[in-house]
């Protein structure tokens, strides 16, 4: 079990805190297999205003951990255990009606795929007045004029005649402008984009990028970014979260995690990287082997059969029991390792590239 | 340099575009290759850059000649292959082979490891010293695969591992070539680094060239010892990887460098050009240069001129760019030519 400085009972309200609270969130799915281990006592914090980074592989419960934040889940086959606190409301004990309202008003999403995202048969400032109808019981042109505004806000050109085109009219950055518009037109305090740049080019990704931030300057929205590229986060976010087998693996601001990362996942992902300044005549370093099924996660740390150093740390602590994430707040990571030997390690590594 | 293997001279390739609303007649086409000129020489690995669109998979295509052209030339070691027949081409198939991005829908999932992987030498009715089946375990263990695995079925193998049997049947026959569109950009972070590797071995143990075709300019650039930049069908720089990527003349190219988020915190940010737009429709591809529209350098002759790729003053020897309004070269370094006559 995890343990973190938690004050107030489970179920009641309390004070001044963070924006969003997870607190040992797991979420399991139970499939013709087996049950799926998806998330695995997970605890994190998003202060009003701020973007936090989720970084994973395939697998690795991010996406599945947002989606319990937005009660998106299938709940015949989902077991949810933990805390969701959005300020002072719990979301994993909200009732369906609760978690309706929400959605879409307070808690937005963006996802991946636009094109699969966004109803082919509506044009765009139907279903971007649609959230708006709903949850402030606006008019059909209040709604209408709402989603022209919202169009010109993500920088969409000619907004007045945009607003009456089809999905497949539009390119694939302009969808994703349009799916932001989307999300945003009710104000949310809180908006989850879900790898939201991944389907599109460098150049767009970019744009695309830049909207957010300054959306966020504008309207102090606060953000959860996932993704799997760190450098998206680099430019991004300002804190991060790296995710391995379901289970926070190294947390901290981004400067903190991508300057001095600590945890040998984190290192292994950088070093997977080719970079622009780096010397082309080095290989790769990859993480070998493959991400573990989580039918079945591996025991003690998820991370062991794939780690270099399990001999170093001890293996009867590697193999046999989970790390928790240390310290409890700040810059933190889940590994046996001092911080003697990370920074040795750490600093051989630099050695190498150098 | 080596002996020239693959050329592509002033290549072209539309796609029609059929409209109508009884008799469906051709109304325009797409210009997804539209004349460009590369070649790669034996044993050497050249990057295909681009955004979506830009014709770099049709590219790699034609160079395998799974598709015909529509005019332009390809000549595989000298010898014409552009409008060969199946049988005038089957000799060479078997020196070129491609790798292809999903490593889900590019392995039938009805046949075993084994039988994909023999495929190509059934087909080529080729008979290995020692059998099909030892060439086929020689393979996977070559790839880094258990050879026990034969046997197995695709679904029985990850993402990585897929892309792994992917390139134990390119290598099947032994190709003096090989095309890998976006042979990485399926795969994990983690994995792609182990694949990346993978290819780089194979490249440098057995001399096979590569035609690596992706639109991640860090991976490119970690594999490619030249690089083509695509856009919109034309190629607008190419030169070896140094040029590209430390001295790029084209403002497209630079706008691409600067888009690539890297995970540094640095002190010093890097520069940053911000493209607007999206890349224009190549139905119906802007006048002159096609960059045009979304170049913050574009003038009037940009909207008239297609500008010539060439050697610009103060480019390398192979060192092409096709700009009216070039960014200024760096002098570094004694092979840099400032040629008026050049510019």
């Amino acid at each position: 079990m995890t343990t973190v400085s938690w004050s107030g009972e489970p179920g009641t309200s309390r004070g001044p805190g963070p924006f969003l609270s997870v607190r040992d969130l797991s979420v399991e799915f139970s499939t013709e297999d087996g049950i799926v281990h998806a998330v695995d006592n997970l605890s994190f914090d998003l202060e009003k205003g701020t973007t936090l980074g989720i970084v994973g592989e395939s697998g690795s419960g991010k996406s599945v951990t947002n989606l319990a934040i937005l009660g998106l889940h299938d709940p015949a086959h989902t077991k949810i255990s933990g805390e969701i606190w959005l300020e002072d409301q719990e979301l994993t004990s909200a009732d369906g009606t609760t978690m309706e309202q929400l959605r879409g008003n307070r808690v937005a999403m963006i996802f991946q795929d636009p094109l699969t995202a966004l109803s082919p048969f509506h044009t765009i400032g139907r279903q971007i007045g649609e959230v708006y109808r709903k949850h402030k019981g606006a008019s059909k042109k209040e709604a209408r004029d709402r989603a022209i505004e919202m169009l010109r806000r993500v920088g969409i050109p000619q907004p007045e005649t945009r607003v009456d085109h089809y999905p497949h009219e539009f390119s694939g950055g302009m969808r994703q402008r349009a799916m932001i518009a989307m999300a945003l037109v009710c104000d949310p305090d809180l908006l989850i984009a879900d790898e939201p740049t991944t389907a599109l080019d460098v150049t767009v990704q970019a744009q695309i990028l830049d909207l957010l931030k300054e959306l966020q300057q504008q309207f102090g929205t606060s953000i959860i970014l996932i993704t799997h590229d760190l450098g998206v986060v680099a430019g991004t976010a300002d804190n991060v979260m790296v995710m391995y087998a379901g289970r926070a693996a190294e947390r901290g601001t981004v400067r903190e995690v991508l300057r001095e990362p600590q945890h040998p996942y984190t290192w292994g992902l950088l070093s997977s990287m080719p970079r622009l300044n780096a010397s082309v005549d080095v290989p790769l370093t990859p993480v070998r082997g493959t991400p573990p099924s989580l039918l079945n996660p591996p025991s003690g740390c998820p991370f062991h059969p794939r780690c270099d150093y399990t001999k170093l740390a001890g293996p009867e602590l590697c193999f046999g029991q989970r790390p928790s994430i240390s310290p409890e707040t700040g810059h933190g990571d889940a590994c046996y390792l001092t911080l003697e030997q990370k920074r040795e390690l750490r600093t051989a590594k630099t050695e190498d590239h150098a | 340099m080596n002996e020239t293997l693959l050329e592509l001279k002033d290549l072209v390739k539309h796609f029609p575009v059929r409209g109508g609303a009884l008799i469906k007649r051709q109304v325009g086409a797409v210009h997804a290759v539209d004349g460009i000129d590369l070649t790669v020489g034996e044993g050497e690995t050249v990057g295909l850059v681009g955004e979506s669109g830009c014709g770099k998979s049709t590219s790699g295509r034609l160079a395998a000649r799974l598709l015909e052209p529509t005019s332009g030339k390809i000549l595989y070691r000298g010898q014409e292959i552009s409008h060969s027949s199946r049988r005038q081409l089957k000799p060479i198939r078997s020196e070129i082979q491609m790798i292809f991005q999903d490593p889900y829908s590019s392995l039938n999932p009805r046949h075993t490891v084994g039988t994909i992987i023999r495929g190509p030498m059934e087909v080529n009715d080729i008979n290995p010293p020692g059998g099909r089946k030892k060439r086929v375990q020689e393979l996977l263990e070559i790839v880094g695969l258990n050879p026990e695995h034969f046997n197995r079925f695709p679904h029985e193998f990850s993402g990585g591992q897929r892309q792994r049997i992917g390139i134990a049947r390119a290598l099947a026959l032994d190709p003096k070539l090989i095309i890998a569109d976006e042979p990485v950009s399926a795969l994990d972070v983690s994995i792609q680094a182990q694949v990346v590797n993978l290819l780089q071995e194979l490249q440098r143990d057995l001399g096979i060239a590569f035609l690596f075709i992706a639109h991640d300019l860090a991976i490119v650039r970690h594999f490619s010892q030249r690089v083509a930049v695509m856009y919109l069908g034309k190629i607008v720089e190419v030169g070896d990887r140094q040029s590209i990527y430390e001295r790029p003349r084209h403002p497209y190219t630079h706008a691409l460098l600067s888009a690539v988020p890297e995970p540094d915190v640095s002190s010093e940010p890097r520069e940053r050009i911000r493209l607007a737009g999206d890349v224009p429709s190549p139905i119906n591809p802007p006048s002159g240069c096609r960059f045009r529209t979304r170049c913050w350098k574009a003038q009037d002759k940009c909207a008239t001129e297609v500008p010539p790729l060439v050697r610009l003053s103060g480019n390398r020897e192979g060192h092409l760019t096709a700009c009216h309004f070039p960014d200024a070269p760096t002098t570094q370094g004694e092979d840099v030519v400032l040629d008026p006559a050049l510019a």
